[in-house]
């Protein structure tokens, strides 16, 4: 039996690859020049970050110089949407996105609201799917973003972006899609896909933290995230974190490489776990689409019990997992994303979600599958909810 | 983030369960918001001679929920009725900021379950236990709100 310490939790973070640090290493040290700097070592630190930027631009169908650096996905997400609704705002203040999204979204969005634009917030189905017809039809003359993520990152419902996009075409809007949790687990090809901008961030597919990117298709407009020196095209200045740079265009590599391998292997300890809770737990729920779904993601509802009890009783057991609960966010209210899909409260609180990742085995599940309905049962015995049900 | 007594109340908790015939019977909070915790007492000559909950709710619920059962058990219920959300944090060595209210429903159980005790026996007036919990929500979000 294995108490040791299994993560299940890659949606919010993964490991970095050793290949990623071994390629990130020799620019702290060594090779440490400002990228700005004429001199050598100066151009060394210059050239990484252009073969970087070649490497992601050949693996998701885009130019070079249409991939920017950034801090993090949370702030592609913010230049994007700040950016774009800045650069048009003389042509209109409508900006469309969905109830589901992530908060480096939603509160830019609700930000943007507070300067005087409008937001529409599209519903979701059971599912968390978006409905293209429901997104034509809340196009208006003055609409001049649509925001939509491409996965999501509690449910790992996976949009239809490509047709969103061709919609997103036709009317001449811009579309910017996080593709956070997509990036690593789905193979992107922006020029198929007809987005306009894209936002990764590389921690999620086994790159180190706080780097990520942004694709903008050329000839979109958006206005310049940081001001200061001539880096990133003068449109996000601030001496590049160059080792951080190599790591995220390295963990895409290899993540590009290993895809299939990968999917494989998630999805069959994915849907392995789906099928063992639903036969050996009573009063579950599946959140989330069966099919259009990520590779690692399981996220179900217990009924009566409450999703931080769950998440520190799998810790005591040395699982690390997440929840939808409202006591995990600091807030009283649970997730946004599972009262969309149309969770009572109750119900959201329930929530637990186990994300897989690369380095997790059939045995690690065998382990979750032997302490979860043990778990579950106990503190449905504690549960004052669970009373009548048991008499029944 | 919890300290050590509250994850140790939170895996062990003292006193889980029902009593069939218990003399009073407090249940507060709400599902909506979380948690709720149903307190059960027997009590003999004013004295509480037993205790059990049942709580749905996160890792503080629980172990306020212990603790105060712990806490109540051989007082009188003069002495009961005075026992603080507080005096059970401390009890635990403190709770996060943002779980202090799981401590007021553990207060708000006991004196729930005593004024049960007493309205069974003729001693007071009816009172609706949803008021409590329904407010208590709503004071909760606004007390949130004030923080950020």
């Amino acid at each position: 039996m294995s108490t040791g310490n299994i993560y299940f939790d890659h949606a919010a973070t993964t490991p970095v690859k050793r290949e990623v640090l071994e390629a990130m290493l020799p620019y702290f040290e060594e090779k440490y020049g400002n990228p700005s700097s004429v001199y050598s070592i100066g151009r060394a630190s210059k050239k990484a970050i252009e073969e970087a930027r070649e490497s992601v631009a050949g693996i998701i169908g885009a130019e070079p110089r249409e991939i920017y650096f950034t801090g993090s996905g949370t702030e592609a997400d913010n230049w994007a949407i700040k950016g774009a609704a800045y650069a048009n705002m003389k042509k209109g203040k409508h900006i469309i996105t969905t109830s589901i999204e992530h908060h480096a979204v939603l509160h830019t969005c609700q930000y943007l609201e507070s300067d005087g634009f409008e937001v529409t917030y599209l519903p979701v189905d059971e599912y968390g799917l978006v409905s293209p017809e429901q997104l034509e039809a809340a196009i208006r003359p003055d609409t001049i973003l649509i925001s939509v993520m491409y996965a999501n990152n509690e449910i790992g419902t996976i949009q239809p972006i490509a047709e969103i996009g061709r919609i997103a075409k036709e009317k001449g809007i811009v579309f910017h899609t996080d593709a956070v949790q997509a990036m690593g687990n789905i193979r992107i090809d922006v020029s198929k896909l007809n987005v306009d901008m894209l936002s990764m961030s590389s921690h999620k597919f086994y790159g180190p933290k706080g780097v990520g990117a942004l694709y903008v298709r050329k000839g979109t407009k958006l206005t310049s995230f940081i001001h200061g020196g001539a880096q990133e095209r003068g449109r996000r200045a601030s001496t590049e974190n160059v080792p951080a740079i190599v790591g995220l265009a390295k963990a895409l590599e290899l993540a590009d490489k290993n895809m299939d391998h990968h999917n494989e292997k998630l999805i069959a300890l994915r849907d392995r776990t789906i099928r063992e809770i639903e036969k050996n737990i009573p009063f579950v729920r599946l959140n989330g689409h069966r099919e259009m779904r990520l590779p690692g993601n399981v996220n179900f509802s217990f009924d009566f019990i409450e999703g931080e009890s769950l998440l520190l009783m799998l810790d005591l057991k040395g699982i690390a997992a997440s929840s939808g609960s409202a006591c995990t966010s600091g807030s009283l209210d649970p997730s946004h994303v599972l009262l969309a899909i149309g969770l009572s409260h109750e119900t959201a609180h329930g929530s637990l979600r186990i994300t897989f990742g690369d380095g997790n085995t059939d045995e690690e599940v065998d382990y979750l599958m032997e302490v979860l309905p043990e778990i579950v049962q106990r503190l449905r015995e504690m549960s004052p909810l669970y009373e009548e049900v048991s008499r029944k | 983030m919890y300290s050590e007594k509250v994850m140790d109340h939170f895996s062990n908790p003292r006193n889980v369960g029902e009593i069939p015939d218990a003399d009073g019977v407090g249940t507060v909070g709400n599902p909506k918001c979380g948690d709720i915790m149903k307190m059960y007492l027997k009590i003999e000559n004013d004295v509480i001679t037993d205790v059990k909950f049942k709580t749905f709710g996160c890792g503080a619920a629980v172990a306020t929920s212990s603790m105060a059962t712990e806490l109540v058990k051989g007082k009188t219920i003069e002495e009961a009725m005075k026992i603080t959300n507080k005096a059970v944090a401390e009890a635990l060595d403190g709770l996060p900021p943002v779980k202090m209210h799981c401590s007021n429903l553990a207060e708000e159980a006991i004196k729930a379950a005593i004024t049960d005790y007493r309205r069974k026996k003729g001693l007071t007036e009816e009172s609706s236990s949803c008021d409590v919990c329904c407010r208590r929500c709503e004071d909760v979000h606004h007390h949130l709100d004030e923080e950020e």
